[in-house]
């Protein structure tokens, strides 16, 4: 699918109030570019990057000049205190594509998130992300002082009616908790009723914080189940941050890891879904991804990355 | 297989593999007592240990009992009239008051002067804490100012506001005014800095704008806050009327006191000490109904 308008991320200095997402629009219309299909996952399995460096250095993997983008990062950067957290990175997602960024803890996954849900605008470079995007944090966030469907239409333009929340919420299968209070939620609901809240307002691009991170081991697995099912209905692109492995094999078209304030190394995802663990490539990705991300000790024999 | 175990499984005659597993949840297949399996102790409900007497019947032998010994004292003589009047004197004082239309009267003249002080120093302290809660420049002009007055006894205040407002309303009306907007400033202006930054952040990458973000998310945050300053300030208030109202009055509970003292009628101090009590209650009262409806959404509220 494409993406209808984007915004420009614009850094704070340039004015923009604390009004969320609400981007300037960007005069590039993407709509009419033509699908320049020359992403990573078509054309070779996986991507190395010169670590630190960026993505300039052989890759086709980055930055496509006309081509359709649901996310556009080029040489952004941010500094905490003079120490750049995210240095130079950039990162292009298509329209519909479900990215998992993998990191350790500290490697400004988060940070990088929260930059492309236009929560932290003290950056440069240049982020260019769909008007319509939504995010889930790893906490459901729920506004304790509102039943479920009044947190699911919270901030949504105009008089929303009560019915698009019933809607959203049965999606996710929490119509029978529409009128609860936040309190009253299980985890898995409480995250549900999250993503609910994010669905509602038909984003293009889905950010996602760990959201399975405080889940109990079997809710979890419900949760990816939903996850993947909501991203196959919707269409919309998902970048999906967290630090478990199998999590994102389970769920995503691409892996990127990021490492020292940019991604170090990417790799196409293309096992045929619902995915099975137990899948002899499965587990090879697992330890080339986990060996990426510094955990020599699997049962994995260690393989080029560049098989 | 050992002695125990197969003594176990004689005893049950159950197959051999179950009497294994009953056999291992006793402490140790070695021990020599696991034939007869740990002595047990049966839990008896709670229910069935619950004496006859109530426990709200208990709590109110103290009061009944001090009640009790008073009246015995105030009968005897021991205890003067001119000292402290006997509740049967203070309840028929009390039934007399109401009947001749003095109490009510007293009563609705202090409690209009309450309302009336908590309604200006209520506007006044959410005001300025709304001003310095939600603005840096607020903060920085109004908090350091009322965190000095704040300093100051309220009570202290009264002999200026007599030199500046008179002996009439006003003096006392500003003194309870003050009272309250000093704690309801502290506390909303607390809750609304005490609202989770991250609800916040939510609220903004949903959308909210500014407004938004406030009207949605900050207020209703900073409510406990606010209900518990509304609280205090109750509190303070009906502290507020009886110094403002021992001073000078010529109407209210207050004047009923003072008028009550110049002829020893401690019988009618006390009728007015009991309707001072159960006004403050009843205050109390009101704002734990207002929780309850408002606050319901609240993860520790269990009044429901």
């Amino acid at each position: 699918m494409a993406t209808d308008v984007h915004g420009t991320v614009s850094p704070k200095s340039v004015g923009a109030p604390a009004a969320g997402t609400a981007l300037a629009p960007s005069p590039t219309d993407f709509d009419t570019a033509p699908d320049v299909d020359t992403d990573t996952d078509t054309d070779t399995n996986d991507v190395e990057v010169e670590g630190g460096v960026g993505v300039e250095g052989g890759t086709d993997a980055g930055f496509v000049e006309g081509g359709s983008a649901a996310v556009r990062v080029a040489g952004l950067t941010r500094s905490f205190d003079g120490r750049a957290v995210i240095d130079g990175l950039d990162l292009t997602v298509r329209p519909g594509e479900f990215v998992a960024l993998l990191g350790r803890s500290g490697c400004g996954k988060s940070t990088l998130l929260r930059v492309l849900a236009g929560l932290d605008r003290e950056i440069e470079g240049e982020v260019s992300v769909p008007r319509r995007s939504a995010v889930a944090f790893q906490a459901p966030r729920l506004m304790p002082w509102k039943r479920v469907w009044r947190n699911v239409l919270l901030g949504l333009p105009g008089r929303a009616e009560r019915a698009v929340a019933e809607r959203a919420l049965g999606e996710v299968g929490l119509s029978h908790r529409t009128d609860a209070w936040p309190k009253t939620l299980s985890g898995g609901e409480a995250q549900r009723a999250s993503l609910a809240r994010a669905l509602v307002r038909e984003p293009d691009l889905l950010l996602l914080d760990e959201p399975f991170g405080a889940l109990d081991a079997l809710t979890r697995i419900k949760a990816q189940r939903l996850v993947a099912e909501l991203w196959q209905r919707r269409g919309c692109a998902v970048l999906l941050v967290t630090h478990d492995v199998e999590e994102a094999l389970l769920l995503a078209d691409r892996a990127v890891v990021m490492d020292r304030g940019v991604i170090a190394y990417e790799t196409a995802i293309d096992l045929p879904r619902p995915r099975d663990i137990t899948d002899p490539r499965f587990a090879a990705l697992r330890g080339r991804l986990l060996e990426r991300l510094g955990v020599d000790d699997t049962e994995i024999t260690h393989e080029s990355p560049d098989a | 297989m050992s002695l125990d175990q197969a003594i176990v499984a004689d005893q049950s005659s159950a197959p051999p593999d179950k009497s294994l597993v009953s056999a291992s949840s006793a402490p140790g297949p070695e021990s020599s007592s696991a034939s007869a399996g740990p002595e047990l102790v049966t839990l008896v409900p709670v229910s069935a240990r619950r004496r006859a007497v109530p426990r709200w019947l208990r709590r109110t032998v103290g009061p009944v009992g001090l009640l009790v010994l008073w009246q015995v004292l105030s009968g005897t003589g021991v205890l003067h009239p001119d000292i402290l009047a006997s509740p049967g004197t203070i309840a028929r004082t009390a039934g007399s008051l109401v009947s001749d239309g003095t109490l009510p009267s007293a009563m609705l003249v202090s409690v209009q002067r309450v309302l009336v002080g908590l309604v200006l120093g209520g506007i006044a302290g959410v005001a300025l804490a709304l001003a310095s809660g939600l603005s840096r420049l607020g903060e920085d002009l109004v908090d350091a100012t009322v965190q000095m007055l704040r300093s100051i006894p309220w009570v202290g205040v009264i002999p200026l506001f007599i030199i500046w407002l008179g002996i009439g309303e006003a003096p006392k009306i500003a003194l309870i005014a003050l009272g309250v907007a000093f704690h309801l400033y502290l506390n909303v202006y607390a809750g609304i800095r005490g609202v989770d930054a991250h609800l916040v952040e939510a609220g903004s990458s949903l959308g909210l704008g500014r407004w938004g973000l406030v009207r949605h998310v900050v207020l209703p945050g900073a409510l406990p806050g606010a209900m518990t300053g509304l609280r205090y300030s109750l509190a303070t208030a009906w502290l507020a009327l009886v110094f403002g109202e021992s001073v000078n009055a010529d109407d209210g509970i207050g004047f009923l006191m003072n008028q009550a003292r110049e002829f020893f009628r401690t019988d009618v101090i006390v009728v007015c000490l009991i309707v001072y009590a159960l006004l403050g209650l009843f205050a109390d009262f009101l704002v734990r109904t207002l929780e309850r409806f408002l606050l319901q959404w609240r993860p520790t509220f269990t009044g429901q």
